[in-house]
């Protein structure tokens, strides 16, 4: 499947976009208490809900630079980096829970793509949550050292404190229209 | 000469030559040309000055002949140019510092009339030979572009006997040109020549050497550029060159190949879009030889694309080459080069077409495509390739996203041949898999996966639209399907898609739809629930209830023929018929939605006598009769009440109305408007169906008690007369003014008072200028203001009303006076009880409203109305503001707010620092309203702030961040879009706020509501990356 040359995965499988989440007419009822959810989350991941842009995107360059399909650029959900079923999330108990699967076992930006989850759910829930990323079992060599870095808050307090880090981290997150 | 003219012009010479003053050449060429002296006692006046042993003494003597022929070129004789001509060429071997002068004078001599023959090839001989133009200055360079384009339009002819000379001589000239301003010269001068034919003899190569290294054009003009040259401007003059002449291509197209690698965007899609102009010049042997370097680059732009733009020029450019190589006859000796690039694209592509879940198969589908609608051939050649397999495929594949991006792909297939074919009796492309793609369509039809079904009813259009792919056994078994899609089918997005369908197909078919479908969907929609009474009725009830509203909006959308519309309207307003008549259990949301689907046919059946007469023969009187019934059975009875006499029932209606009046035959609605006028005056129900109405209807006298069935009839009769052209008369329009009148400040019912109202505005609106009007409004205005005027007054928010109505029908046309009805009305601002009421009226004044007074109804709007109210009454507004006891601010407050909200963008933007404090005022507001509205003015205005603004930041940010604790979820939700936008003004500026937006928005991330939740997820997280390493 390297037919790209300079592409690591030039004709990647493609998966199928799970929509935007409907608007219905509870979430417009100020008298309905709307609990966080899994798509919730997986929303503030993707943001397909406001079409306006795919989180992560910019942490795959190497992969999203070649991508394009008939109605829209490929988000990380198209490449099934993170599904929908390995979000949990568990709002009496202020706890959520992602899996992510690298695209390749070896991945280079595997800590990378786990790290700017972590900052973006960091940012986007309010503190009582834990927040607990993980690498799906089985899909990358070197998981459990990515997984030990990743649940170590001070680790990730560090790295977030490099500030070189912390700006691929920022690019990762930004706005940017494809 | 007269001797005193003599020594003007030896004076003139002296003051100029070695006095310096310049200004004397103006004073020189105006004694030539009001005939003082002639050119040639110029030159003999100049004789000292031009033989003189100093340079720089004969550059000036020369530079003031050529400042005087600059001016005087027009009166010169054949003899003068060509002494004059002959001096010039001569000057050109002279000292360096002449040449500037040289050059102006010979460019004013190219502009002659009177040239004489020859003399165009010895100037341009002269100079190609003495002057090395690229050593000269900017300025002369210009000089020089110019004479050759002077000489181009003049003389053609004799330039192109130079032969290639000439064009030698030209390449010399520009070769190292660096100026923007003289590139478009020189390219100017190159693209004639490629243009108008001149021989290139074997300077081919260089001319194209000397253009094209400037290609891709890579310029960014200065800022504050005051040359205006654009790199557009550029792009377009070099392209024009390059791609003007096939003898290029050999050069042309490796260049294309080499700069299509080029990592800057900007020169591929340069690359590309040249391409593309260049091969529209070409023939099959041009191409031949570079066909595989052109494949293989084009193939990359679209496989590995990076943007949208790029690969829809690579896309353009494969079907601009396969149309040239499709253009070309073909010798029996020569290869077929179009079989030749097809089988290269086919070689590289076919094979993904067969790998539909993997990310190849649409650059590979589209790239087929681009080359299948070049041309019929091609179409033929790639539609013979690729259908086979894609067909098998279908069939051989379960899973159904594979199968819907089959699908789609065979789609755009049929979609890219239908713009290549012209001619319609042409046999389709397709008609070899006719058998097939039908049965595709069919089976996709019949699957459960919503997007395959979706997909599939596209494909039976596109079939449709191609000649003789589907034939009538085909369209009958579609409409079955259609039908049972419509009846079934329970998701949205697959029942927008059928109509859809059906309303394309009912407009090349119309029988079937006659025949099949709406008696069918008549049957079902007028079938009982199955399930009533028992326990699944619960979830039952709503399905049949969708199953109706799909079948209402297809029969509007199937009715585009007279023969159809025939058929459907029928059924519309049976549905109406019976839900009156109790027959039959319609809910009023279905009552309504079939007057839409009247309301829709109205408005897109073509504008016949016949269709004419369907709707103000049958459908309007029928309409009119149902609710006059149901009006008159309401108050006898107290029992059940008709849905008719529902306010949403009876303003469909009116839509139905007022679209068939405001668009279908002058002449029928005029005759519908009298008899709904003699209908409300004169009890005349002569033209109503079922005719058994009693004698006294009296529908627009005041009624006895709380009886308000009849009177709110008052709506009916404005769509009757509101939505009339302009041309059309309204009969016993006096009489009719002073009953609406009446009605409308005497009435009780809201519905009444409004409705008659609206229409007396309505008829204001378009009576001409003049006393008539000017009486009937001031007769109004007295009323009114005596009621408003008299707190004890019952029936002040009756006159308030319809003063806001008229006010709105005399601002839209520029009414002198519309000024005092709006001056009472800024005056109510301050009242205790209509202070409020006041304020909303702004929001009506400035707003459309759907029914009456707005373009769609032939109402007289002027443009721009809002922008001149405004600009008027602003002052008014924050003077009254300032003056006003505080507890009546808010009004003012929600006036303002009413009125810049309504406001375009820009005149926001520019009046927005004078109102600013008080827009701020606003937010602070504890009026919810008020805070929506001002936060929806001030959104748009974030996105660009004016300085005013931001000097306000601390304001505004704080006075935001309050409104995000609202109890409100629309003013939170609004609140924060406007902090969202407020990230991404300058850095500086909102870095300071930071730190209190980021603890301000932590409490709305655990807001209940997640449309909450989710604008604080956007809004923090943009402001985590101001002055954050890699943010922005």
């Amino acid at each position: 499947m390297s037919a790209g040359g300079r592409l690591e995965n030039a004709n990647p499988v493609i998966f199928q976009r799970s929509g935007e989440r409907l608007l219905t007419a509870s979430d417009e009822d100020e008298d309905v208490h709307d609990r966080i959810d899994d798509r919730e989350i997986f929303d503030i991941l993707f943001m397909t809900s406001t079409g306006s842009f795919p989180v992560l995107i910019g942490s795959l360059p190497h992969l999203i630079r070649s991508i394009n399909d008939p109605e829209h650029p490929l988000s990380l959900e198209e490449l099934n980096v993170v599904e929908q079923v390995r979000v949990k999330v568990n709002d009496a108990e202020s706890s959520v829970g992602v899996e992510f699967t690298p695209t390749i076992p070896h991945c280079s930006m595997a800590t990378l793509i786990g790290l700017s989850i972590k900052v973006k759910l960091l940012r986007s829930l309010p503190d009582r949550f834990k927040i607990d990323v993980q690498i799906t079992p089985g899909t990358h060599a070197s998981e459990e050292a990515v997984n030990k870095q990743l649940a170590d808050k001070e680790r990730v307090a560090a790295a977030l404190e490099n500030s070189s880090l912390l700006e691929v981290v920022n690019q990762c997150l930004t706005t940017r229209s494809i | 000469m007269m001797a005193a003219d003599g020594a003007l012009l030896l004076s003139l010479v002296e003051e100029f030559v070695s006095g310096l003053q310049d200004s004397k050449a103006k004073d020189t060429a105006a004694g030539v040309r009001n005939g003082q002296f002639t050119v040639l006692q110029l030159v003999e006046a100049l004789g000292l000055s031009l033989t003189s042993s100093q340079p720089h003494t004969r550059a000036r003597g020369v530079q003031l002949l050529s400042e005087v022929l600059h001016e005087c070129y027009g009166n010169l004789t054949e003899r003068e140019v060509e002494v004059l001509i002959a001096f010039y060429e001569n000057r050109l071997k002279d000292h360096y510092v002449i040449t500037p002068s040289v050059l102006q004078g010979l460019r004013a001599l190219t502009k002659c009339a009177a040239l004489p023959p020859g003399s165009a090839v010895s100037m341009l001989r002269s100079l190609f030979q003495d002057v090395h133009v690229q050593s000269l200055m900017l300025m002369e360079r210009s000089c020089v572009y110019n004479m050759l384009i002077n000489l181009m339009e003049t003389r053609e002819a004799e330039l192109k006997g130079l032969g290639a000379d000439f064009v030698f001589g030209f390449v010399q000239s520009m070769d190292g040109e660096r100026d923007p301003r003289n590139l478009l010269l020189a390219f100017q001068i190159a693209k004639n020549i490629v243009h108008r034919g001149y021989d290139l003899g074997k300077f081919t190569e260089e001319l194209f050497e000397v253009t094209s290294c400037y290609f891709p054009i890579d310029f960014s003009p200065p800022p504050n550029d005051p040359h205006g040259i654009t790199k557009e401007e550029l792009i377009e003059t070099l392209r024009a060159v390059l791609t003007g002449t096939p003898k290029f291509a050999e050069f042309l197209l490796p260049l294309i190949i080499e700069k299509l690698d080029s990592d800057v965007q900007s020169a591929k899609l340069d690359s590309l879009q040249t391409l593309t102009a260049c091969v529209s010049q070409y023939e099959h042997k041009d191409l031949a030889e570079f066909l595989e370097g052109l494949w293989t680059s084009l193939r990359r732009e679209v496989f590995q694309t990076s943007s949208e733009r790029i690969e829809s020029a690579g896309l353009a450019a494969v079907t601009a080459l396969t149309s040239c190589l499709s253009r070309s006859v073909l010798n029996s000796d020569s290869e077929d080069s179009l079989s030749t690039f097809l089988d290269l694209v086919l070689k590289d592509c076919k094979h993904h077409l067969c790998e539909p879940d993997l990310k190849l198969v649409w650059p590979s589908a589209k790239l087929l495509q681009a080359a299948c609608s070049a041309s019929s051939r091609a179409s033929h050649a790639t539609t013979a390739a690729v259908m086979p397999s894609l067909i098998e495929q279908y069939s051989s594949r379960t899973q159904c996203s594979h199968r819907r991006t089959l699908l789609e792909v065979v789609l755009r297939f049929i979609q890219s041949v239908k713009t290549s074919q012209s001619s319609e009796n042409e046999e389709s492309v397709f008609s070899a898999f006719r058998q097939s793609l039908c049965g595709m369509v069919f089976s996709a039809l019949s699957e459960t996966n919503a997007s395959l079904q979706i997909t599939a009813t596209s494909m039976l259009t596109s079939l449709a639209q191609q000649t003789g792919l589907l034939l009538d056994s085909d369209v009958e078994l579609a409409v079955d399907h259609l039908t049972r899609l419509l009846l079934t089918e329970e998701d949205d997005r697959v029942s927008l898609a059928v109509v859809d369908c059906a309303g394309a197909l009912a407009e090349l078919h119309p029988t079937v739809f006659i025949t099949k479908l709406i008696p069918r969907l008549k049957k079902e929609m007028f079938s009982e629930p199955m399930d009533e009474g028992d326990n699944r009725a619960a979830s039952g009830q709503p399905s049949h209830h969708a199953m109706r509203q799909r079948c209402l909006s297809a029969l509007a959308a199937v009715s585009t023929r007279p023969g159809v519309v025939r058929e459907s309207t029928p059924v519309l307003l049976e549905v109406l018929g019976s839900v009156h008549a109790g027959s039959a259990a319609f809910s009023v949301e279905e009552v309504v939605s079939a007057c839409h689907s009247l309301r829709r046919i109205a408005e897109q059946v073509q504008d016949t006598e016949e269709m004419g007469r369907c709707f103000h023969e049958v459908v309007i009187p029928r309409l009119i009769s149902l609710a006059l019934q149901a009006a008159l059975q309401g108050e006898g009875s107290s029992g059940r009440r008709s849905p008719l006499v529902e306010e949403v029932v009876l303003s469909a209606v009116v839509s139905v109305i007022s679209t068939s009046c405001a668009r279908l035959q002058p002449m029928l609605a005029g005759q519908t408007a009298s008899r709904a006028v003699s209908l409300f005056l004169d009890d005349d129900v002569s033209f109503l169906p079922d005719n058994s109405f009693p004698s006294q209807i009296q529908l627009l006298k005041k009624q006895q008690g709380d009886s308000w069935s009849r009177s709110q009839m008052v709506c009916l009769l404005m769509g009757c007369v509101c939505s009339l052209p302009r041309s059309v008369e309204v009969p016993q329009i006096d009489q009719l003014m002073s009953q609406l009148e009446e009605l409308s400040c005497t009435c009780s019912h809201p519905l009444s008072y409004n409705s008659a109202a609206k229409c007396f505005s309505g008829l204001v609106n378009k009576r001409p200028q003049g006393d008539s009007l000017d009486s009937l409004v001031q007769t109004m205005m007295k009323r009114v203001c005596r009621e408003l005027d008299s707190s004890s007054s019952p029936v002040r928010t009756q006159a308030l009303t319809l003063m806001i109505w008229v006010s709105k029908a005399l601002l839209l046309r520029y009414h002198p006076l519309s000024t005092a009805l709006t001056d009472k009305l800024f005056s109510l601002l301050d009242d205790t009880d209509l202070g409020a009421a006041a304020a909303d009226g702004f929001s009506l004044l400035m707003s459309d409203s759907s029914d009456v007074l707005n373009r769609g109804c032939h109402a007289d709007v002027r443009i721009m109305y809002r922008q001149r109210f405004f600009s008027e009454n602003s002052a008014k507004l924050v003077q009254g503001f300032n003056a006003a006891p505080q507890e009546k601010k808010s009004n003012y407050l929600k006036a303002l707010s009413n009125i810049v909200n309504k406001l375009p963008k820009q005149v926001q933007i520019t009046e927005l620092p004078a109102l600013l404090s008080l827009l701020l005022e606003a937010l602070s507001c504890p009026d919810q309203g008020v805070q929506l509205s001002t936060l929806s003015c001030l959104e748009p205005v974030l996105v660009d702030p004016p300085p005013a603004l931001i000097q306000q930041l601390e304001a505004l940010v704080s006075r935001l961040l309050a409104l995000t604790s609202s109890p409100t979820m629309s003013v939170k939700i609004a609140s924060m879009r406007c902090i969202h936008a407020i990230s991404r003004f300058p850095e500086h500026e909102i870095l300071p706020f930071r730190a209190r937006v980021l603890r301000a928005l932590a409490r709305p991330l655990d807001d209940r509501k997640r449309l909450v939740r989710s604008e604080a997820v956007q809004a923090r997280g943009e402001w985590f990356l101001v002055g954050s390493p890699g943010g922005r």
